[in-house]
């Protein structure tokens, strides 16, 4: 079964967020932590893919206008929450799904205290039809 | 002829320099570019630019295994260990852009394969001939009309005149309106600031430039310099925290 581990950094003092309030040896423990746990998702074979975004003041609402345009709307940074990068997981079971957010979720932040960041897990629809009768 | 080089080149740099996703670098695409310019070079010996191209991507090149650490993280140039860099290749690019430019001809390609020449020819970071490397910037900038040359310039300048007389320059790019926005424009600020003790804009525009780039080894490197220059505050509260 396919999941998606969505990972919502806060907008103030995260290190997506811009990582002030971060000591060095802080950051470099935290991006060691993430990849690390990449890499054991990619020995465990569970790992499908995995991004993290871009920051979130480049983050821009599209809508098509009425002869199909594309209408912008942004920016919008009195947003305290945004999707800083997320991994689809191919796993038996979403326990398995819940075990491998929660490990994410407790990336190291500032002086190593983990940071319990909000992961929402939803499964991917990629399961086969059940034959119709 | 011209887009033929350019295309080698591009290649080249997206292989060294990935334009997006979680590596820095994707060795594959830089030594398929290397092949490919070899064969051009063994067909037109002739061709001053080929050539130049040849040398600039095998100089470039050597520096690969000192440009990531560990973790993959960046490295820049004045921090790699030079130990690592590749002499085979370095002594190949040397030579061959010494014979090119000893043939008379002076293309953009064969500047730029100079100029690594020099950063190769010394073992320390503080033994690097700036003076010589702004002077190629200069001719390099008279032959092309490039933003990045422009900015290279003005790091150049820096090294040779100081920080300040580099981001005079900066601020003529700023003019030039063609990097605003790219993240390589607030690197070099942020690096000039802080080679000119500004720290707190330098540590303002590390952080505009993490927002900026798509890389995220390039992110992670630049909000780490953002930290590193933010501990290294005289703020008693900074201090507090870190016990």
């Amino acid at each position: 079964m396919k999941y998606i581990l969505m990972m919502n950094a806060m907008t103030a003092g995260s290190l997506y967020g811009g990582a002030s309030g971060w000591q060095k040896k802080d950051i470099l423990a935290h991006i060691a932590f993430m990849k690390s746990l990449t890499q054991s998702l990619v020995e465990s074979g569970e790992l499908v893919s995995t991004e993290g975004l871009a920051l979130p003041d480049q983050a821009r609402i599209v809508r098509a206008g009425k002869d199909g345009a594309p209408i912008k709307d942004g920016v919008f940074p009195e947003s305290k929450e945004f999707l800083a990068g997320f991994w689809i997981v191919d796993v038996d079971s979403l326990e398995r799904a819940f075990q491998i957010a929660a490990r994410a979720s407790a990336a190291p932040g500032p002086g190593g205290v983990p940071l319990n960041m909000p992961i929402e897990v939803r499964q991917v629809m990629s399961g086969p039809p059940e034959e119709l009768l | 002829m011209r887009a033929v080089l350019h295309v080698l080149y591009l290649i080249f740099n997206e292989g060294y320099v990935a334009s997006s996703g979680p590596h820095l670098q994707r060795p594959e695409l830089s030594s398929e570019a290397i092949r490919l310019t070899r064969a051009l070079h063994k067909l037109l010996p002739d061709d001053g630019e080929a050539a130049g191209l040849l040398a600039l991507m095998l100089l470039t090149d050597a520096r690969r295994a000192a440009r990531t650490g560990p973790e993959e993280e960046l490295i820049p140039l004045a921090k790699q260990d030079r130990s690592l860099w590749d002499q085979e290749e370095i002594s190949e690019g040397t030579a061959l852009i010494t014979e090119t430019l000893s043939k008379g001809s002076v293309g953009a390609y064969q500047l730029q394969a100079a100029i690594a020449a020099v950063h190769a020819e010394s073992s320390r970071a503080e033994d690097t001939d700036w003076p010589q490397i702004l002077a190629l910037y200069g001719l390099l900038k008279q032959m092309s009309d490039n933003p990045m040359v422009m900015l290279n310039h003005a790091i150049a300048t820096a090294m040779v005149h100081g920080p300040s007389a580099g981001l005079d320059l900066l601020r003529t790019l700023d003019e030039d309106g063609r990097l605003t926005g790219h993240h390589r424009l607030d690197a070099v600020r942020a690096h000039l600031l802080e080679m000119a003790g500004d720290r707190e804009s330098a540590i303002a525009h590390y952080r505009i430039a993490a927002g900026r780039t798509t890389s995220l080894p390039e992110r992670n490197y630049l909000i780490t310099q953002a930290a590193r220059l933010s501990e290294s505050a005289p703020n008693p509260g900074v201090d507090e925290r870190a016990r």
